[in-house]
This record gives structure tokens, sequence and C-alpha cells, in this order.
């Protein structure tokens, strides 16, 4: 199968997903968003390793799971943090900051 | 990832080849990054009381020995970890500046003296905010030495940030100097529903801007079949056509590292982060971000999109005029000191990319010299603020910064000192930074550009006044706020970045030489 056919995809699905983090307004799909641009990203390195035919791209990939991994520590905690004094997860409530 | 590619091709021609690592040109990052390690130990065995003066003691230690590792590297011109990053001149400058800062900004995060209750971060920052948890902790004079480690990890990513020599590592460093960021900005410990409101504005955008840097550096290797800066700037010589994808991949990894810096049209978040974290680590972040990110962005610009210039001038002159005038505009309105000098910052921002776009050894000592001159004085900035106090805490509204210089002069008068090198007055070091900027901009053909700049100080001058007569031309109310006494940590950072924006100003020389003297990013 042509490869570049993955880079369309992953196109797509990094489309998909900043258009979710612009959109959504609860803070945990915000954040499923990201996850899946870095996603969609992972899977442009991956096709394009195959079509450059060396492994940086690959290897790039394994970096990219372990730094999600780290995120989603890390923003969990704010989220929960947030929810926990808020009772809501939405992000257009936080609102104290402004102008 | 050289390595990698060496191992391949090693499967059919030689045996296995060990990946060599000089360990004294990584010994700066290696220092920071193991005193992190170190720090969760020290959490997780020591007693409670030992904490404090351990986690201190490490990271002064630490940050010292890794400004003289970086120090012992004077003269290093050779790429390190499999060209993984490359030590330089400008890069070294840059390094220990972030040590430098890192020092300042630690001694602002250590005082205590300030606040009743203890350091400027929250008792327990998993208590809800107003509940009797919160209190209780705060009654019983807790405090958190968990900051200690996550400003070790944010160091460290911010010394690697602009040696990276290849996408992969540029990614990597973003993250480690972030992600604890993202947290520290969430502690603190007044005003906690906006400082966690802070954290999670930075982090969702955070989040977003490192997911455009990632898709664009994807682009970029699919382009270039290379992820280092060298493989990406020969095949960007030597292949044509193709260019909309060139393209797009350029501005969303220029984009990614815009929004570190601060620059419109992605600096919505700074203004808010600013405002909600705690000073002090405000003005660490303020100073030291912006030297890793701009010293990050000048060597993807110039190392590996060098050839491209002619592609990617046009879109920073855009976003510098905007950003210079977003920041000077905005900040005319605020009422919240915070909240100003974040504006100050993004207008700040606006202008170092005036070297940034001039694409020239000019350009990037102008750069170098105004990104330090920027960091002391904004560490001194902060410092200031911290000290300017109610019986809520921080009293960061303008209207009790009035009289504040008939009440404490001296403060009022360092503050001022601030204020004229930040608008760029002769004999302040914003001066000679904005001089060089402007120059090498002009030099370089960007004539509108520095009239553009020209306007927008003028603007940004106004604002910056402002502070100085209300605190020395307003009589003090009944409103105004009183200047604490800080403890010997607050006073050296104060008085270090005091000397360094009056020194700077009037003998800039030595530093010009260094910079000079330390030439081009290498390949």
């Amino acid at each position: 199968m042509n490869p570049s056919n993955y880079v369309i995809l992953s196109a797509l699905l990094f489309g998909i997903g900043a258009l979710g983090v612009l959109v959504r307004r609860n803070a945990i799909v915000v954040f499923m968003s990201v996850e899946l641009m870095l996603n969609a990203a992972n899977l442009a390195f991956v096709a394009f390793a195959r079509m450059n035919g060396n492994l940086d791209g690959q290897v790039v990939a394994f970096f990219v799971m372990v730094v999600a991994a780290a995120e989603v520590v890390v923003g969990l905690a704010i989220i929960v943090q947030i929810f926990r004094s808020r009772r809501s997860a939405s992000i257009d409530e936080p609102n104290l900051l402004k102008y | 990832m050289n390595a990698v590619a060496s191992v391949i091709h090693a499967v059919d021609a030689t045996p296995w080849v060990m990946p060599t690592l000089d360990y004294r040109l990584l010994a700066p990052v290696l220092i920071v990054l193991g005193a992190g390690v170190v720090s969760v130990l020290f959490e997780a065995f020591l007693p409670r009381g030992a904490r404090r003066p351990a986690q201190l003691s490490l990271v002064f230690v630490s940050l010292i020995a890794a400004l003289i590792a970086v120090i012992n590297l004077n003269g290093v011109r050779e790429t390190a970890g499999q060209g993984a990053l490359a030590i330089d001149g400008p890069g070294l400058i840059l390094q220990g500046t972030v040590v430098v800062i890192a020092i300042l900004g630690a001694l602002l995060m250590a005082e205590r003296g300030l606040d009743p209750n203890g350091d400027a971060f929250a008792a327990r920052a998993s208590s809800l905010p107003g509940s009797e948890d919160e209190r209780q902790f705060t009654a019983r004079g807790y405090f958190q030495t968990e900051i200690w480690t996550f400003f070790l990890f944010a160091v460290g990513g911010m010394m690697l940030f602009p040696i990276a020599n290849d996408l992969l590592m540029m990614f990597v460093a973003l993250e480690v100097m972030s992600l604890p960021l993202y947290l520290l900005a969430g502690m603190a410990r007044r005003r906690r529903l906006l400082s966690q409101e802070a954290a999670l504005k930075y982090f969702v955008l955070g989040a977003f801007a490192s997911a455009f840097f990632l898709y664009g550096a994807a682009l970029l290797y699919g382009f270039s079949g290379s992820i280092s800066f060298a493989g990406i700037a020969s095949s960007l010589g030597s292949k044509t056509g193709e260019t909309a994808l060139i393209l797009i991949a350029i501005g969303l990894v220029v984009a990614g590292l815009l929004f570190k810096i601060g620059a419109a049209p992605f600096h919505q978040w700074a203004p808010d982060v600013y405002q909600g974290a705690p000073t002090p680590l405000t003005g660490f972040m303020a100073a030291a971000v912006k030297i890793a990110a701009f010293g990050a962005l000048l060597r993807l610009l110039y190392v590996a999109l060098g050839g491209m210039r002619w592609d990617w001038a046009p879109m920073l002159w855009v976003i510098s005029i905007l950003t210079m005038f977003i920041g000077a505009i905005l900040a005319l309105t605020q009422s919240d000191m915070k909240r100003m000098i974040a504006y100050s910052s993004i207008a700040q921002a606006g202008f170092i990319l005036l070297g940034v776009v001039a694409a020239s050894a000019a350009g990037l000592a102008g750069s170098i010299f105004y990104l330090i001159a920027y960091a002391f004085t904004t560490i001194g900035v902060f410092a200031v603020i911290s000290m300017v106090r109610d019986e809520n805490g921080e009293a960061t509204h303008l209207s009790k910064w009035a009289g504040l210089g008939r009440k404490s002069p001296f403060i009022a008068t360092l503050f001022t000192i601030f204020m004229l090198a930040l608008t760029g007055i002769p004999l302040t070091s914003g001066f000679i930074g904005k001089f060089y900027v402007f120059t090498a901009a002009y030099a370089s053909g960007d004539k509108w550009l520095v009239i553009a700049a020209v306007l927008a100080s003028l603007i940004a001058a106004f604002f910056y006044m402002r502070v100085v007569v209300l605190m020395f031309f307003t009589e003090p109310t009944q409103e105004t706020a009183t200047v604490a006494i800080p403890s010997v940590f607050t006073t050296v950072a104060l008085a270090a970045s005091a000397t360094v924006t009056v020194l700077l100003g009037i003998f800039p020389q030595p530093l010009l030489d260094l910079i000079n003297n330390a030439g081009v990013f290498i390949r």
C-alpha cells in the first residue's frame, strides 16, 4: 500500500484534533484532541520514515509516545485540581483572568 | 539519530559501532538533570525538616557547578551526542545566561521573609482553595519542597533548548522545559483560583502549540529525509519544487516556537500566566523561557532554514510588527502591574524578533545581547513586584503603587531604573540592546521594520513612564502598598539584576566582545 495515503490520513487526524481543541468545551476532551494531534504527527513520522527509507522517524515516534505520556500526567493533574476546586471541567468557566 | 542510521548501514558493512558521547561537552546539562533526579530522591527519603536545606544546597551547588562547566567549555565549537547537540559560541552564551538567570530565579523562589506564612508557593498544592485543609496546612507552616525538583528539570530543558541540533532533541527539550513550568504556574500560595486557572490555560495552549511544532517537524522530516538541522539545510538547498509543503512545515514549526516566545498572534497565554503564576516563578519564567526559546528559534532559522530566508522573513516581519504593537498598545490599558509587564514582555519579544529577521551575524549578536539585558531587568522587575505588598499579599493593582516613591524612595528608584532599561533610555542595558538590534535590522535592509519598531518603542515608553510618574509624582493614599523587607535571597537577586542592568548600559563592551568572539552557529 502506498505510504503517502498514511500521510493524508495523518493530516486528517491532525485537523480533527485541532478542530476538537478549538470547539470542544470539556477540558478532558480538549486534552484528548491534543493527544490526537500528537499521534497524527507520530503517524506522519512513521509513514515518512517508510518513504525516506531511514529509521529516524520511527525513533522520533517512540520519543513522542514517552513525551505524550508525561504530558498526560501533568495535564490530568492540572485538570483534576481545577475540577476539584470548581466542580466542573469546562474550559470556559475559569474566567477570572481577563483583559 | 545518526547512530541509528549508522546501525542500519552497519548490518551489511561493519559491525555495531558504539555511539560516542563526550561527557565533557554534555556536563552542564547532565549536572542539572542529575541534580533533578537526586532531588526526587531527597523528596522520597529525607525527613520533612531536612528537605528545604538539602534541596536549596542541591539547587545552588548544581547550578554553580553547571555554570563552571559551561565556562570550562569556552572556545569549544563542535557537535556532541552524535550530532544531536551543537556546542558552539552562541549556544554556550545562551546556556550560561540561562544558568545565571536560574540562580537569580532560585534566589527569588527561596525567599520566605516577605509573606508572613512562608514562601510564594502553596502550603499543599493538593488542598482545595479556601478549604479547612488549606487553612490548617497554612497555620502549621507547611510548605512544599517539590518545587525545586520541577525547577531543576525545567532549567535542564532550558539549557538543552538553545543547543538542540535536531528536531527530536528540540521537541524533547521543549517539553522538558515546559511540563514542570505548567505545574509550577498553578502552585501560588495566594489567589489560588487564579493560579490554577493560569496553569490550565498555559497547559492547554502550550500542549496545542507543541503539537503544531511536532507536526511541522514531521513534515520537515518527510521533505528532507533527515531530522538533523545540517541534513535539513543541505536537502533544502538541493531540492526544488514542493514549496507549498515546505512552507506549511516551516509555518507550523515556527508557530510552535513563537508560542513559547509570546509573539502575537500566539501571545494570549502570556498575560494570564504572568498574572496568575507565583511572582518569583513569573520572573524566572519570563526571563529564562525567552532566552531558551529565542535561542532555539535562532538556531532553527539560521542553521536548518538559513537557505529559505526569503520565505520565512516576510512572515516574521508581519509577526514582529504585530507583536510590538499589540504588546505596546494593550499594555497601555492595563491596571494590574504583572499583567502590564506581561504585555511589555510581548512588546520586547517583538523588538528581539528584529534581530532574528535580520538573519546576519550582527542580528544574532544583537538578539543575544538584547536577551541578556532583558532577562536581568525582568528578574529585577519581578523581585520588586514581589516586595510591594499589602495585607492581602502582593499589591499588584497600579493604584496601590501611587506615591510609592515617597514612602520607599530606594526601591522605587530601583524600579525606575528597570523601567528606563525596558524603555531603552541611554546608560541602561536596554538602550544598547535596542541599538544593536535596530542597527542589525537596518543593515539587512529592513528599514520600514526599524521605523515601526521606533514607533512602538515610543508607545511603550508611555506606559513605562506612567509607572514612574505614578510612583514619584502622586501623593500616597490610604491604599498605597508598603515595601516588605526581604531576606538575603531577594536582596542578592535584586542587587545583582540592578547592577547588571546599569553596568551593561555603561560598560557594554566586554559582553559585546564576548558575543562577537562567539561567532555564529555551527552546522
